[in-house]
């Protein structure tokens, strides 16, 4: 099922280049969809426009069937939410009141029974349990990573969009993150996902967007998009793709 | 319940630190107003002074003076002008935690960036145009104003991507503050003799000569603020995820900002109209209580406008008692105590930051 949808959009910067021209992609409720490409092809314009952060001069978005722009906020925050790559506090919130506020769209629902429940596991599962007292601008860029990204769990959305959730990240919480993002797409959730590891995207993601140069090169299952001679022809640098002699899932190794 | 000893509840422990935090600073605030209100020339002892106070209330106890001038000395002289720098310190410490909000930044006050020159130049013009449009809310109105003026000014100047940078903000306030100067001084320069005093007067800030009148204009508009920074607090958290973020979560991030933008000039407004510019109270006051507390905004708005009044109190008790016979401009008070709290944090701004973003 398409939960959020955007198709031929184009979005100009203020001299009238396109930044991003004609796009579309289908994301889908039980599905990782990565959107992948070179620094500047559009991956951070088109996650904006699927975000509501920016209007495209042309073309929709629509979100379950409706049309982005038509739904209230409030009504939209508890149906996607998003995560964004930098991710600053302003004042000295504790980790645990960050990943509350993830919850603040169910105030005054039914669904706000569920608070307590859903901070404790998106802390659990964010790893950051540990220190849900001490202060976000205390922790480093990996424990801020973690932390906003359990808000965005805990905020509970059929829809999930995240801009490079791993760029901050050792291996570890690399591989814990993109884990727990697969397990909210088992569980149902359309997960729109920008990122930068062509392997990560192989591993973890059932559908490719590729973008490059502000136009949508190919779409479809990551071992069909993300072909050697495609990766060569978008990113400017020979690769070998080959299977890996365990799991068969296909790696890229630059050649050097 | 087992959960509740494993899982740490830090929320909670502020809950608790809060509660703690208001009750003491409401029994600090009545000590100080029952001392400062027997303080001065005509000398009472706290519990005459209570005695006169519930006297007025239609209590009669036998705590009370009989010389009847001791009810006037209370009730029509030091009590209008304590209860007008209870609500000038709540108004101006709100004001302080909302434009820090909105400019993501700890050191946005109403002093430092322009919007009390702003009110006090409105307020100024019209005194010296001799306005009387709006009857006795003229000078508030006019204040109003120009302090709306000043922090649409700021905000659209100073702000990029959602934040303030510390540099840009306070550059932007020294310009601003140098325009209103500027009308200040060409006012001063128009007015007459006793315009001119009351533009001197405001620029140094006085609780001297407030009257029961003045409060009558000024509670209202200081409730009205308090009540509206109230209603968007719990949006006002979100707020500091970055605007891009809390309109991700659902908050209206451009009503939001006109709404508080609004209070804001509301709260200055109310602030300046008749005690002109007391500097430091914005920063100092919810500096103090964000350690105490924490930043959440609804305990942080409750427990500043206390604390603001609070210091207002005393910097008036110091007024009108540390040097004999004389009333020292209270805004003088503050700037002393603030000016070097202002230089503490912007170091520690700069030391933690690595620099002046």
């Amino acid at each position: 099922m398409s939960r959020l949808v955007a198709s031929g959009v184009s979005v100009a910067v203020d001299d009238g280049r396109l930044i991003l021209a004609d796009a579309s992609i289908e994301v889908r409720a039980g599905e990782v969809h990565a959107l992948v490409g070179p620094n500047g092809a559009g991956k951070s314009t088109l996650f904006g426009v699927l975000a509501g952060d920016l209007t495209p001069a042309s073309g929709t978005v629509t979100l379950d069937g409706a049309p982005l722009r038509g739904i209230h906020p409030r009504e939209l925050a508890r149906r996607r939410a998003v995560l964004l790559q930098s991710n600053t506090v302003s004042f000295p919130f504790t980790v645990e009141q960050v990943v509350r506020m993830g919850r603040a769209p169910w105030a005054r629902t039914p669904a706000e029974d569920q608070d307590d429940a859903a901070v404790r596991d998106a802390m659990a599962e964010t790893d950051v349990a540990g220190f849900a007292a001490r202060t976000f601008p205390s922790l480093s860029g990996g424990e801020r990573a973690r932390v906003a990204l359990a808000r965005v769990l805990a905020q509970a959305t059929p829809v999930l969009m995240l801009d490079e959730p791993t760029a901050a990240l050792d291996l570890k919480h690399q591989e814990d993150v993109l884990r727990i993002v697969r397990a909210r797409a088992l569980a149902g959730a359309a997960v729109a996902i920008v990122l930068h590891d062509l392997n990560v995207t192989l591993a973890y993601a059932d559908r490719v967007t590729l973008l490059s140069r502000g136009r949508v090169v190919a779409a479809g299952a990551p071992g069909e998009v993300l072909t050697a001679a495609r990766i060569e022809e978008v990113y400017g640098q020979p690769v070998d793709v080959f299977p890996h002699p365990g799991t068969g899932v296909p790696v890229v190794v630059p050649r050097r | 319940m087992s959960e509740e000893v494993v899982v740490p509840t830090p929320a909670r422990h502020r809950g608790s630190r809060f509660a703690v935090a208001t009750i003491v600073l409401a029994l600090a605030l009545i000590a100080v107003c029952v001392i400062s209100l027997g303080l001065g020339q005509y000398a009472l002892s706290p519990s005459e002074v209570v005695g006169i106070l519930l006297r007025a209330i239609g209590v009669d106890t036998d705590l009370a003076p009989a010389a009847p001038t001791a009810d006037g000395v209370i009730l029509d002289i030091r009590l209008p002008r304590i209860v007008l720098g209870l609500l000038v310190g709540a108004a101006l410490a709100v004001s302080g935690v909302l434009m820090q909000a909105i400019f993501g930044n700890p050191l946005a006050d109403a002093a430092v960036v322009g919007v009390s020159s702003g009110a006090a130049l409105g307020a100024a013009a019209s005194l010296t145009f001799g306005l009387t449009v709006f009857g006795l809310w003229t000078t508030p109105g006019a204040a109003f104003l120009g302090g709306l003026t000043a922090v649409i000014a700021v905000y659209l100047i100073s702000r990029a991507g959602g934040r303030t940078e510390v540099v840009t903000l306070l550059l932007t306030g020294i310009a601003i503050n140098a325009i209103a100067g500027a009308g200040l001084a060409f006012l001063t320069f128009l007015g007459t003799t006793s315009t001119r005093e009351q533009i001197v007067f405001w620029q140094l800030g006085s609780l001297n000569g407030a009257l029961w009148q003045n409060i009558a204009l000024v509670a209202p508009l200081t409730a009205v603020g308090i009540l509206a920074g109230m209603l968007v607090a719990g949006r006002l958290d979100l707020f500091a995820l970055g605007e891009r973020t809390a309109r991700h979560l659902g908050v209206r991030v451009e009503l939001l900002r006109i709404v508080v933008i609004i209070t804001v000039a509301v709260l200055v407004c109310a602030a300046v109209a008749f005690a002109g510019i007391i500097g430091f109270v914005g920063l100092i006051v919810p500096h103090l209580m964000r350690m105490i507390i924490g930043p959440a905004h609804l305990p942080l708005l409750i427990a500043s406008a206390l604390g603001g009044a609070l210091l207002l109190a005393v910097a008036d008790l110091v007024a009108r008692t540390a040097v004999p016979l004389a009333d020292l401009p209270i805004g003088m008070l503050t700037a002393l105590v603030g000016g070097p709290f202002f230089l503490w944090l912007l170091v520690r701004t700069r030391r933690r930051s690595g620099g002046w973003a």
